[in-house]
């Protein structure tokens, strides 16, 4: 995990607020569907996230954390950058996968810009082709610890 | 008089109004998830889950779209708010005070329940945002979809006890002859006019077509976060614990007993069952089931009533 200062820093029951009700959108920048996959199935009643108040939201506007898939393309770049800045802080970046945290099977390829966190601040990276359900919300999970 | 001042904001504040509404139609919120949530085998959310969602969207940093009407963006969800307030306050107050209740207040309440669809209506249109455009246009024809039936609902129950349009008139009447769905024939109708439209008004259930998540990201809620998102959040819960409220005053004699706890819980579980075994459907499927059936019921209750069954 590393440390960025994009977001403010909450206090007394905002802070117990968003680490009760995380709501997630998903963003996938050129990811091959794998990890997008197992984001979904994390989302299933087997897992049921709702217990945690986690909910999926479909506008940027409503996230508190961008789940972030796949290497940043040359054409993704400039949409990622703008469901950034639309994302209503504090808001919680989470690098899901090999290619989002280090640009895994992609990386030095003709089509990209890097791994995510050369174009935003990221919080939580979560290494695995793909991760695992488990190990994503366990990710998500030390991220809202940072809050 | 400065007395009665402090009254009033008591009973806006306080107890009928904000908080006891807030607190319960959160709490009814909760009922929701959690139900569905047991419905699709899951566990679902703790009780405290739609307080923290309005306690965290507090502190969550409001942003206001570029080119956006600023002013009407940001005071559209207070207006709908103030007025389910109000709503809340003049049923509760002709409630447990008959006697406070003024000529007309039922026409007052029937106005003030417009307001919060018009709230969404004015936000959606004023975020530039085209899924929040379309949302507020579907809101907009549901609205005229569901109103004309739930007026006809509210005129049988009028003309039955022979014409009072004030709260505390009805209630006195139900006081004096029973509830009013033991009336005959015609308010039984009305009452089934009253449950369809119950769905409909709240956005849930088949009728959930303005915020429809899977088509239009949220409809008219889609540009707005922050502080006005927990405003709009807030009066949908009071919406869902003040409409069914409404209803029962009209229907089941008062809500100032013990009977009212059960009354409501059952209109909860018909809302909730009919919201997880309906898909949604498409606006203009939900035009024709109000036009045509509803809106018919509703004349056939209201005809019904004439006659005098």
């Amino acid at each position: 995990m590393s440390n960025n200062n994009h977001n403010h820093q909450l206090s007394g029951i905002m802070k117990w607020g968003f680490k009760k009700s995380p709501w997630v959108f998903h963003c996938s920048t050129g990811s091959c569907n794998n990890c997008d996959i197992e984001i979904l199935d994390a989302l299933t009643p087997q897992y049921d996230l709702e217990r945690f108040g986690i909910l999926l939201v479909g506008s940027p506007r409503h996230a508190d954390i961008l789940l972030v898939t796949g290497i940043v393309t040359v054409q993704s770049f400039p949409r990622l950058i703008h469901v950034y800045e639309q994302a209503a802080k504090p808001c919680l970046v989470v690098a899901i996968g090999a290619c989002a945290c280090t640009g895994g099977i992609f990386d030095g390829s003709y089509h990209q810009l890097g791994p995510v966190d050369k174009v935003i601040p990221v919080d939580v990276y979560i290494p695995g082709c793909p991760p695992r359900p488990e190990a994503i919300i366990s990710g998500v999970v030390k991220g809202l610890a940072k809050v | 008089m400065f007395a009665n001042v402090g009254m009033d904001l008591l009973y806006f504040v306080i107890f009928p109004g904000f908080i006891f509404t807030a607190v319960v139609g959160l709490l009814s919120t909760w009922v929701d998830r959690k139900v569905s949530a047991r419905i699709q085998w899951r566990v679902g959310p703790p009780w405290y889950q739609p307080f923290a969602d309005v306690i965290k969207l507090m502190g969550k940093e409001t942003i206001v779209t570029e080119g956006s009407s600023r002013m009407t963006f940001l005071t559209a969800p207070f207006i709908g708010f103030a007025a389910i307030i109000l709503v809340s306050t003049i049923i509760w107050i002709a409630n447990i005070y008959p006697a406070s209740s003024f000529v007309g207040d039922l026409i007052v309440v029937i106005y003030l329940l417009y307001l919060p669809s018009i709230a969404m209506i004015v936000g959606g249109s004023a975020s530039r945002n085209p899924f929040g455009a379309l949302g507020a246009s579907r809101e907009m024809k549901l609205m005229l979809a569901y109103e004309a039936a739930f007026l006809f609902a509210v005129f049988t129950v009028v003309v039955k006890n022979g014409g009072t349009i004030s709260l505390g008139g009805i209630i006195g009447y139900q006081e004096a002859h029973g509830a009013m769905l033991s009336q005959g024939v015609s308010c039984i109708i009305a009452f089934i006019v009253a449950l369809l439209y119950l769905p409909g008004k709240l956005g849930i259930g088949p009728f959930d077509i303005a915020e429809a998540e899977t088509e239009l990201i949220a409809g008219p809620y889609t540009e707005y976060s922050g502080v006005p998102l927990a405003i709009f959040k807030l009066s949908r819960a009071m919406l869902l614990f003040t409409v069914p409220i409404l209803v029962l005053t009209l229907f089941a004699k008062t809500v100032w007993s013990p009977w009212a706890i059960l009354w409501y819980v059952l209109i909860l579980v018909f809302l909730i069952l009919v919201r997880n075994t309906n898909p949604r459907l498409r606006i203009d499927q939900a035009l024709k089931a109000f036009w045509l059936p509803v809106l018919g019921l509703s004349v056939l209750g209201i005809i019904l009533a004439a006659v005098g069954l």
